[in-house]
């Protein structure tokens, strides 16, 4: 009875939540209400993914309000957006159980029920995004999801995090505004708004002007939301000075959204042959994927803030995900969107990690960092473990996809690329050895504090880095499906 | 003079320009909100442009009308409008508190004084 239902409830269940959090005012009732929800949605993300991957064409519609498609708007989805699906729900369910003492520490009580209504927002916009099958209902709910983020960074601690929140304002709405200029001039030409009609529509129209123009603004526009570079100018400060929760949230699913999108309009809407082979994308793309690799882990190098430094670490590794779609191919594809899963769960931990050290020591500067392992023996090990990740260590997830891209470079003959991708991952050793030396081999100052997290702060950091170390063993739901998704998408290309 | 028949377009084209052109040249932040509206302001009107069809009217069922404007970007365009208030609302909302904060609502006096600190 509630089975069929599930693709609206997907959304519906965070974004009724947040209202009622607001009516309900109490922090504790909040909390419970966000925690219920965001693992609710956790749950039918869970559901909906093997309900994609039994029924037999692989793809769920389900008719919005019971108005058939291309007319109503139409919840589309295959295994690539349940796939995307189930890593934020997973994300937005460790995020907020983590929440709690951490959101008490960083944010003040009166704001706190307000704090949690933007979480949830933040949440049902993004899974919106990734469950829905219409062009313009994608603009609407990246701007619900942009503008809870907004507000989620601007609770920050200090005011740097309200000129960050400011910035990254002008950014998105300009981004999503070259999105909706996009879809616009898509609709002009086709007259459907459906991606499923205009993945029909469009390719017979290659080559018109206006669909050029269209496909130009809207890889302007995705950019610059997916911070890819050299549009990332708004993520560091963003990052940097937003409270511990949200960082974490959003470097795992923000950005990872929105290089959805990217995939699913190119590949989708546009259609492999034309974008790929037609247009070139992957070879508008690669450069600036490389580019990010290697500005953003140097960068990272020489930042004296350690979330600042994941931040310039989180603008490299969309670099790698952007580069598997670059190299344009199904292993390639693959491994992108493999890379996009695994990078959530590391990017994720450590960043949670982080928020742990906040709520003890109160900086997370390298320096207030020394000693650290002797303090708090778990918490660093779980940043560790991310970090390995993030390196590519064999058994951690980040392995899996740095050797399915290398592997897809190599298949194209493009020995110089993986290359590349090896140089570029010598320069994250770096980053995170800098953490590394500071924890363990330099000596705590007198009198700091130590002392471990509070438990469920600690559960959901150990959790994702168990996550991370399970994906790097065991790879058949991660590669499996994301090799279902890729061939998908590749279908009608090369 | 084809070209004219299409003014909705230049002025659409125009006020895109003007708005991303204040966005990026001005250092007063209430203005790069401004600047950020008639940007969107001026996608709103290319919406509205696609929607018209020659010689229809508004889309009414009304006796002896055979042509009707589409009225489907109307209504997405109404969407986006109150998507482009809430924007605002909270851009306002941050410039207040930013004033409170800093002083100023000067871009390039705000970064001077976040090196400082």
């Amino acid at each position: 009875m509630i089975l069929p239902h599930l693709p609206a409830l997907q959304v519906v269940v965070p974004l009724l939540a947040a209202p009622l959090c607001v009516v309900l005012r109490r922090t504790a009732v909040a909390y419970g209400l966000a925690f219920l929800a965001s693992w609710a949605a956790f749950a039918i993300s869970v559901l909906l993914l093997l309900q994609v991957l039994d029924s037999p064409g692989g793809v769920i519609s389900y008719e919005l309000g019971g108005w058939a498609p291309p007319w109503g708007i139409e919840y589309r989805i295959d295994p690539l957006n349940a796939y995307v699906m189930l890593i934020v729900a997973a994300i937005g369910a460790v995020v907020i159980t983590y929440a709690g003492p951490s959101v008490a520490r960083e944010i003040a009580e009166p704001q706190r029920y307000l704090f949690y209504t933007s979480y949830l927002l933040c949440l049902s916009g993004l899974l919106g995004v990734t469950v829905t099958g219409d062009a313009f209902n994608v603009f609407v709910f990246l701007e619900i999801s942009s503008l809870s983020s907004y507000i989620l960074i601007s609770v920050g601690a200090t005011p740097k995090a309200l000129t960050a929140a400011y910035r990254y304002l002008i950014f998105g709405t300009i981004g999503a505004t070259f999105y909706l200029i996009g879809v616009g001039l898509l609709y002009q030409m086709t007259g459907t708004l459906n991606m499923a009609d205009l993945a029909q529509r469009v390719p017979p129209l290659a080559g018109n002007r206006t669909i050029l123009v269209a496909f130009a603004f809207i890889a302007v526009g995705v950019g610059m939301k997916a911070a890819l570079f050299p549009l990332h100018i708004w993520l560091p400060n963003a990052y940097a000075y937003a409270p511990s929760v949200v960082s974490a949230f959003l470097a795992a699913t923000a950005t990872k959204v929105a290089v959805y999108v990217l995939i699913r309009v190119y590949l989708t809407i546009f259609g492999a042959e034309f974008s790929i082979a037609g247009m070139g994308i992957g070879y508008v793309f690669m450069p600036f994927a490389i580019a990010a690799m290697f500005v953003g882990s140097a960068v990272a190098i020489f930042q004296p803030d350690v979330k600042r430094m994941l931040a310039y670490s989180s603008v490299a590794q969309i670099g790698y995900i952007v580069l598997g779609f670059g190299i344009a191919t199904a292993l390639g594809v693959t491994a992108g969107i493999l890379h996009l899963f695994n990078h959530a769960l590391m990017k994720g931990s450590m960043f949670l990690a982080l928020g742990c050290v906040f709520y003890r020591t109160g900086a997370v500067t390298i320096e207030s960092m020394h000693g650290l392992a002797g303090r708090m023996p778990w918490t660093t090990a779980a940043f560790v473990g991310g970090g390995l990740g993030i390196i590519g260590v064999p058994l951690t997830a980040g392995f899996i996809s740095k050797w399915y891209l290398v592997t897809a470079a190599l298949e194209r003959g493009w020995w110089w690329l993986a290359a590349l991708i090896l140089l570029s991952s010598l320069l994250a050793i770096v980053y995170v050895w800098r953490v590394v030396e500071a924890a363990y081999f330099r000596p705590a100052p007198a009198g700091a504090p130590a002392g471990e997290a509070p438990f469920p702060m600690l559960v959901a950091t150990w959790a994702l880095v168990a996550a991370n170390v399970y994906f790097g063993l065991d790879t058949r739901l991660s590669v499996g499906v994301a090799e279902r998704a890729a061939a998908a998408l590749m279908g009608g290309g090369p | 003079m084809a070209w004219l028949g299409l003014y909705n377009y230049w002025i659409v084209v125009f006020l895109m320009m003007a708005g991303l052109y204040i966005v990026i040249a001005r250092e007063n932040l209430i203005k790069k909100l401004v600047g950020l509206n008639v940007f969107q302001a001026s996608v709103f009107i290319l919406y509205i442009t696609v929607g018209k069809v020659d010689g229809g009217t508004a889309p009414i069922i009304a006796e002896g009308i055979e042509v009707y404007s589409n009225p489907l970007p109307h209504v997405l365009i109404l969407t986006a409008i109150v998507v482009g208030v809430a924007t605002t609302a909270l851009g306002l909302a941050l410039v207040v508190r930013i004033n409170e904060a800093y002083g100023t609502i000067e871009d390039d006096e705000l970064e001077e004084r976040e090196r400082e600190t």
